[in-house]
């Protein structure tokens, strides 16, 4: 940034141009830049306001469950639209976890890829490999939800679910008959899915790496694995977790293809080929045709809870990586 | 330059909307309500341009629950719903609204079984399998209905709409009909606490997961069955016939089902030999007394038309057209809406 704003600043206050000139050119500048302020303050403050409107409107929708349901509404596991008895915890549960599944797979993935990108592959693959991720990011979530279904599941099925049940059918995550829809499918689509943005942002992030640290690792004798991690990776790690919570924003809001792939089951249960459900699928399947009031509150109150979650991980995240930016500032000065 | 002729291309095209759209001063009727019914509903709205041009329909498939509520917040003209509007939200209505029945359909199970074999079920059995009792193909029970055909010894995997659906609101009906332990455990409503099995999103959702599992068996309306070549079952009525769903067997249960003078009917398990158990009506939803006269009397209109010349495009489009008995009442009825 510095060294491309320096020659630029140096030319408009250039010593041969006439003082004149100069004052001319001022005045109009002046304006021009209170009105790009506050153009920009206008377009900032518009944002805050349609994310505070929005968690409001979510209170007042879901007012009326609120006082019904209480706390319970957490608590319990129980959404029967009949009998107007609605829990959600199932719901927080399987986006939670499948969102986790989700990281666990495309966060490895995502960034050994943007280090490939950056680091280690010829010029030539570099341009293909990237449109083609960026392509990955435009496929419509139907369509990778159709694909999900006609082709993706029944695949996992067949080998690797068959796979994991033969080898670690003992431990509880891996239990019980596999029918194809279930938590597991729906962390993979959602990895799928949350990719592109991750090895995008790392990409970028990694560019930025200046070169001056990988010459300095190559210089002390590191090898291109040494000087990617300690030199690269390391210190390019806030960013890249950034990069990590775009992924998992995404993952959390995660809708169409989910509700595709995840069975749509809301039950708490250790097994991921058992299916589940999100919070995003439920309000996807049932908010068009809820008709009782308490019902479509109880729905509006699942919005109110998903917008909870995803500022609450956002500021976790945000502590998470203040504490981290602390601790290498020390082992810096170490 | 490029930018420029693409701006003005863009002006033009909005100048010239802008004129058309004061030139030809058309009367637009808002709808919005039911997805089942919109193929049928979008067919009619073209046709019903010949009949006369100076009306224009907007109608959005917005889901039964969608319909309901925008025609009691009075931001349409006319709403559609897969289910009878409840008793609660007829009351929050500022005026009386009408049900006008339009055309009916079936709901089918269809399943994914080696071979596929035509296979005939009952209601107990039916309740059965979606209560998660009966766990195997070659349950005692499948088996006494299904002589002829040799079933395997193979996990039931039940498929069901995870999306609101009023699919969902004539299957449960049905099953609350045949089944007290079912009504009593889940009952009956555009999505209900489902005992068992997956979620599919939309018929498409389920009649997917039932191609691509072995051992399923899920419930679609009919049309998606027939073009997705699947496989589905004979159902006993209540008059112990084994009835294949199709369009006749529809109408035949419309004929034979009570419909009340309000015509918020259920005509899940009518009674007659011919009638198919699980299907049920569409409706739109009317204020009896129209706010606007001059676009009441226009949409009076398009409702007798759709109610005569527009059935007889329902069969083509899959669709149970009203017998005529069940005509006749509806065109008193809509000789009841006031300008």
């Amino acid at each position: 940034m510095e060294v491309a704003t320096a020659p630029a600043s140096k030319a408009f206050g250039a010593p041969g141009e006439p003082a004149s000139a100069r004052q001319v050119m001022a005045r109009p500048s002046r304006f021009g830049d209170k009105a790009f302020e506050w153009l920009t303050c206008a377009m900032a403050l518009t944002v805050a306001v349609l994310v505070i409107l929005t968690g409001w409107e979510l209170w007042i929708g879901s007012v009326g469950a609120i006082k019904k349901f209480g706390f319970h509404f957490l608590t319990t596991s129980t959404w029967d639209p009949v009998a107007d008895q609605f829990g959600a915890l199932p719901f927080i549960y399987g986006t939670l976890v499948s969102s986790a599944i989700a990281l666990i797979i495309a966060v490895p993935l995502g960034i050994a890829t943007a280090a490939y990108l950056t680091e280690l592959a010829p010029l030539w693959i570099r341009q293909p490999l990237v449109s083609l991720i960026e392509m990955l990011a435009a496929i419509p979530s139907v369509i990778l939800g159709l694909w999900g279904i006609f082709v993706m599941i029944p695949w996992l099925r067949d080998y690797p679910f068959a796979w994991l049940k033969r080898f670690f059918g003992w431990t509880p995550l891996f239990s019980g008959s596999i029918y194809g829809p279930c938590m597991l499918a729906g962390g993979i689509i959602i990895a799928v899915m949350i990719l592109p943005i991750i090895v995008s942002v790392s990409r970028e992030i990694l560019r930025s790496v200046p070169d001056l640290q990988r010459e300095a690792a190559y210089g002390l004798g590191a090898t291109r694995w040494e000087a990617t991690r300690i030199a690269v990776l390391s210190y390019a790690k806030k960013g890249l977790f950034g990069a990590v919570i775009l992924g998992l924003g995404r993952a959390l809001g995660e809708t169409m293809a989910v509700t595709m792939v995840i069975g749509n089951t809301p039950q708490i249960v250790a097994s991921l080929f058992q299916p589940g459900y999100t919070l995003a699928s439920v309000l996807a399947n049932e908010f068009t045709e809820a008709t009782t009031d308490i019902y479509l509150q109880a729905l509006f109150e699942i919005g109110l809870v998903l917008f909870g979650i995803t500022i609450l991980v956002n500021l976790l995240a945000q502590l998470l990586l203040r504490t981290i930016a602390t601790t290498s500032a020390t082992r810096a000065v170490q | 330059m490029k930018p420029r002729n693409f701006c003005r291309k863009i002006l033009a095209t909005v100048l010239l909307a802008g004129i058309s759209a004061t030139a030809s001063a058309q009367m637009l009727i808002n709808g919005a309500g039911a997805t089942f019914p919109y193929p049928i509903y979008s067919k009619w709205f073209d046709e019903y341009v010949k009949v006369d041009p100076s009306v224009r329909f907007n109608y959005q498939s917005i889901g039964s629950g969608g319909g309901q509520k925008q025609i009691l917040a009075q931001t349409v003209d006319f709403g559609a719903s897969d289910g009878p509007m409840s008793d609660e939200n007829l009351g929050k209505a500022p005026g009386k609204i009408l049900h006008i029945p339009t055309v009916a359909g079936a709901v089918v199970l269809t399943y994914n079984l080696a071979g596929n074999p035509t296979l005939k079920l009952d209601g107990d059995s039916i309740a059965g399998i979606f209560l998660g009792q009966i766990k195997k193909w070659n349950d005692p029970k499948l088996a006494a209905l299904n002589s002829g055909a040799k079933l395997p010894d193979q996990d039931i995997v039940v498929v069901h709409r995870s999306d609101g659906s009023g699919t969902t609101f004539i299957f449960t009906d049905y099953l609350s009909k045949v089944s007290s332990e079912w009504k009593q455990k889940a009952g009956n409503n555009t999505s209900v606490n489902w005992p068992t099995g997956i979620g599919g999103k939309g018929n498409e959702g389920v009649s997917g997961q039932v191609k691509q599992t072995p051992g399923a068996i899920g419930y679609v309306e009919l049309i998606y069955a027939t073009q997705n070549k699947m496989p589905y079952a004979e159902v006993k009525n209540s008059a112990g016939q084994f009835v294949k769903p199709t369009i006749d067997s529809v109408t035949a249960a419309l004929a034979t089902a009570e419909i009340p003078a309000d015509f918020r009917f259920s005509m899940t398990n009518a009674p007659g030999k011919d009638a198919y158990p699980i299907c049920g009506a569409t409706w739109l939803l009317v204020y009896e007394q129209q706010k606007d006269p001059a676009k009441g009397k226009k949409l009076v209109e398009f409702l007798k038309w759709a109610a005569k010349d527009g059935e007889k495009m329902a069969k083509d489009l899959d669709y149970a057209p009203l017998p005529e008995t069940v005509q006749e009442r509806v065109l008193k009825l809509i000789n009841e809406i006031k300008m």
